[in-house]
Order: structure tokens, then sequence, then C-alpha cells
């Protein structure tokens, strides 16, 4: 079973953490990687750049318009993925809690089954 | 010889030269490893040079010689090995088959049924990291990784290649069973973009338990798992439209069952109920056959599918099979009787908010002319599946109770 684990983040919070915390943070999610390489879970994993770089499309009669995003008038927004393959949604809620992101205040992590799927994984 | 039969050559060898290997030399990690780098050099060779006059024992050799390669480092000790060893090999690959024990080792119960249906397609199926991979929609190195995970804890377990003894050989084999249903359920439910290689994984489900039912005719549970695959199996063209829309059993075109297979499972059937045993695969292939045994879905014998359905609840109580039980039910004794059976499984936490629960309902509803309720009923299993063309027939449903007009009639 297709899970995507998304990480919503709030830039504000992520901006008061100590350089401590956010090195932390790092680490965290590179032996929750590696971890999960091993154990043949992880299809592949993505980080998105700063929600203040995101630019909006628009198409109003046929004619595209863009403007500074992000789309979405809140604090959070998705900062990235996990894809991962597991045994059942229980799994993909333990991997989800040894997201270091699920042990901060401010920060959301959440869990979906994938529905459909099409691309190179296919081939 | 093909391409096609050198790939089924292939996989039915590929078992046979691992348990040799095994048996010879030990350690089922790196013997996996060499057979399936053997088996890779095959397909190379194979379609451009021939076919070889004995190609267990070229299988056998190679692979001899990439495990001798894996283990000896000194290179004058290799060489030396590897002549013996391919000698050996060409006069020494036995005539018995370990395919059961292979089975039982790759459904160890210390693996994940994810691992384990990765590493029965690969040891004892034959096929390569990269058809598994496609066939489960993951990359190549996910699979890989997880294969190998699984030969770890194997070899950790500290297992030993012979078939289980003690108190639990009917448990385990229960395990390999529940594993080859698996593999035949993940083809059957093929999702659109994958349709393919998704039913590949249905026939290579029949392949195996075919390979088990030989080794093991006498086991009723066994015979009763073939007979289901192929009865089900008998009902793949008519499943879906030309459009991957689901079709419902009730408007199958019946004339498009396979009917060697439906008489082959109905045979299957019969010799398994007359075992000794009653178990889950016979009653639910029992089930199945009853569906196929009715030209028109309105001839179907309801009431013995009811009967067959109350007797697997018994014996393996599951609230799945009470929802089926409830289907069987409406139809003896109509939608209200169905629904108060239903009604008994909303206390179960499994089945809270459950799409087929909902989607039961919906149907119960319809068919009492509560079309508002059947509506909504509908509309939340669409929204619980997971599966897409599951979800888009739930969507159909939904607006054909909510605008009845000619189309509905």
């Amino acid at each position: 079973m297709q899970f995507l684990i998304s990480l919503h983040i709030n830039p504000a919070v992520l901006d008061a953490l100590t350089d401590e915390e956010k090195a932390a943070i790092g680490e965290g999610h590179g032996r929750f990687i590696q971890a999960i390489k091993q154990s043949g879970e992880l299809i592949t994993t993505q980080a998105l750049v700063d929600p203040s770089q995101a630019a909006v499309v628009t198409v109003r009669n046929g004619q595209p318009a863009v403007t500074d995003g992000p789309f979405l008038e809140a604090k959070e927004h998705l900062g990235g993925f996990y894809l991962v393959d597991c045994e059942d949604k229980d799994r993909a809620i333990e991997l989800a809690a040894q997201i270091p992101d699920a042990a901060i205040d401010g920060l959301g992590v959440e869990v979906r089954q994938v529905m459909f799927a099409d691309g190179h994984l296919e081939a | 010889m093909t391409a096609p039969d050198i790939e089924d050559l292939l996989r039915e060898l590929a078992p046979q030269v691992l348990g040799a290997l095994v048996r010879r030399h030990g350690g089922f990690e790196d013997c996996e490893d060499a057979v399936q780098e053997a088996v890779l050099a095959a397909t190379v060779q194979w379609p451009a040079e021939g076919v070889p006059d004995n190609p267990r024992g070229w299988l056998a050799t190679v692979a001899s010689r990439r495990l001798i390669d894996r283990v000896r480092s000194d290179r004058a000790r290799r060489e030396r090995e590897a002549a013996t060893a391919a000698e050996a090999a060409h006069t020494e690959v036995p005539d018995t088959d370990d395919t059961l024990v292979l089975l039982f080792l790759c459904c160890h119960p210390t693996l994940t049924a994810a691992s384990r249906t990765a590493l029965t397609l690969r040891a004892v199926g034959g096929l390569t990291t990269a058809e598994i991979a496609r066939a489960f929609l993951v990359p190549e190195a996910t699979m890989a990784a997880r294969i190998s995970r699984a030969k770890q804890r194997i070899k950790a377990a500290g297992s030993l290649f012979t078939l289980p003894d003690g108190a639990d050989p009917a448990e385990r084999l229960h395990v390999v069973l529940h594993v080859l249903y698996l593999i035949f359920n993940e083809g059957y439910t093929a999702s659109s973009g994958s349709r393919l290689h998704r039913a590949d994984l249905a026939h290579e489900a029949i392949r195996l338990t075919r390979m088990v039912h030989t080794q093991l005719p006498e086991d009723s549970e066994v015979t009763g798992l073939l007979a289901l695959m192929l009865l089900t199996h008998a009902r793949r063209d008519a499943r879906t439209t030309a459009s991957g829309d689901l079709v419902p059993l009730a408007e199958q075109d019946r004339t498009t069952w396979d009917p060697a297979l439906i008489d082959e499972g109905t045979e299957l059937v019969k010799a398994a109920l007359a075992g000794p045993a009653l178990g889950p695969y016979q009653l639910q292939a029992a089930i199945a056959a009853t569906h196929a045994d009715a030209p028109t879905a309105a001839e179907t014998n309801w009431p013995q599918v009811h009967a067959l359905y109350l007797i697997l609840e018994r014996i393996a109580p599951n609230p799945m099979v009470t929802l089926n039980r409830a289907i069987a039910l409406a139809e003896t004794e109509g939608p209200h009787a169905g629904l108060a059976l239903l009604s008994t499984l909303d206390s179960d936490e499994r089945m809270a908010g459950h799409h087929r629960l909902l989607a039961v309902r919906g149907h119960l509803l319809e068919k009492t002319g509560d079309l508002a309720g059947a509506h909504e009923h509908y509309r939340r299993a669409a929204k619980a599946t997971a599966g897409i063309a599951e979800q888009r027939y739930l969507e159909s449903r939904a607006s054909r109770v909510r605008r009845p007009g000619p189309e509905a009639s």
C-alpha cells in the first residue's frame, strides 16, 4: 500500500527554532531516510522551496495569468513529502511518528493513502 | 524456443536449481542472489545462442560459479573450486523438488506480508527484482532493499533448509497459502494504468498454487485455493468494460466467462469438498462455483450461497463474510433481512466507515426503494474507497439512484 506522508510547515515556526534545533531536524530526516531506504519502504521524498517562491497560475477565458504565491492564505504550507510503500496504514502512521516534524508544535505531518499512480515507476 | 517459452522454462527451473544449490552449499541468502544472476545471464544468452541441452545443469553451473565468486576471495582457489563445482553441478542436480521447502522459507513467520510476497515471487517464482517492482509499482531500488532485508531476517532467524516440523506445519502452510492468495488478489484488483503487469501476478499466483497442489494433492485447502483462483480468474474479462469500468457480478456477460477454467475449478471444488476437513478456501471456492453454475444472475442458487457463507462464518468468523452473507440473505429473504444483518456489523470497529459496508447498505437500501438513503451511502462509500475504479463505479451508482431516468430502468 502506498501512502503520501506530507509535511506541512509554518515558516514562522521554523524561523523561531535555534540552529541546534534546525540541525537536529535535518539529522532526524537523514536517519529516517536511511532507515526506510534499507527497509525497502521509501519510494521517493522531496522537499520544496519556501512558499514565498511559489507562483499561482490561473487561466480565465483562455488567458493564463501568474501571480505571486502561495495560493493558500494560511500559516502552514506544503513543505515536502515522503512517498512510501508499506504494509498497511498502521505502519504508515508508525513511520510518520518517526519524522522529527511530528514532535514540533505548529508543524503538521499527514498520512494519506495513494489512490492512483502513473509515471516512470510503471515503465 | 521463443522468448516467452524461455521465460517459462527459467521460472520453472529457478526454484529447482536454488533448492539444489542451498542443499549443496547452504546459505539461502547468497545462493538466491547467485541463482538470480544465473537466470539474468540465461535471459541474455539463451535467446541469442540457443537453449543448452541441459538447461538445468547450465543454470546450476553458472549459479555455482557466481556463488563461489561471491564467497571466495582467493583467485586461484576460486577457479579451482569453480571448475569442481561446475563439474559436480552437471551430475549432482538431484530430481528432488525443493519448491515447497523454498516456499516455507520465503513465507517465514518473521517477515511482513509484503516481504513474503516479494521474496516468494523472486526465489520460487523466478521473477527478476525489476519485474516484481513493476508489478507492485515501486522503484527497483525499493524492491531490491525489501528483498535483501527479508533475506537478512531469514538468515538471522537461523532457519534450516527443511520443511517445518513439530507443531506448526499446518500453520506454516496456512501462511504460504495466504501469501499466494495475496499475490493473486494483487493481480486481480488491478487498477488503472497497470492492468497488464498486475494481471501477470494473478497468472503467477495460479502457477505457484498449481505447483503446491502437485506436491500436496491430498490437502483440501490447497485444492480449494487453486479452485478459488481458477473460478475467479475465469471471470476476468467480464469484470471490467473496455474503458476499465467495473461490472458487478449480476451484470456481467456470462458468455465471456472462461468455460475451461470453470470446469477445472468446479472439478477441484468437488474433490476438495469430498476431503475430510472443511476450510475457508474450499468454501469460498464452492461459493464461486455456485455463481459459475448459474447461466444468468437471476438463476443463482442464493439459498446455497447463503448456506455456504453461514458455514464459512462459523468456521472462520470475519465481518467481511457476514457482509457477503447479508447480500445472499437479501436475495433469499428480502432486503430488510439483509439490512438487519448488516446492522450487527455497526459496532465492529474494523468495519466502521468501511467502504464495503457503506456500499452494500446502499445496494440494499436501493432494493427497499429508499433511493435517498441509497444515494447517501453510495456517495460515502465512494469517498471511503482507495480504489479508483471502485470509486467511479460507486459514484455512478449514486448518480443513478438520484436521477432515476430511462437509463436506470
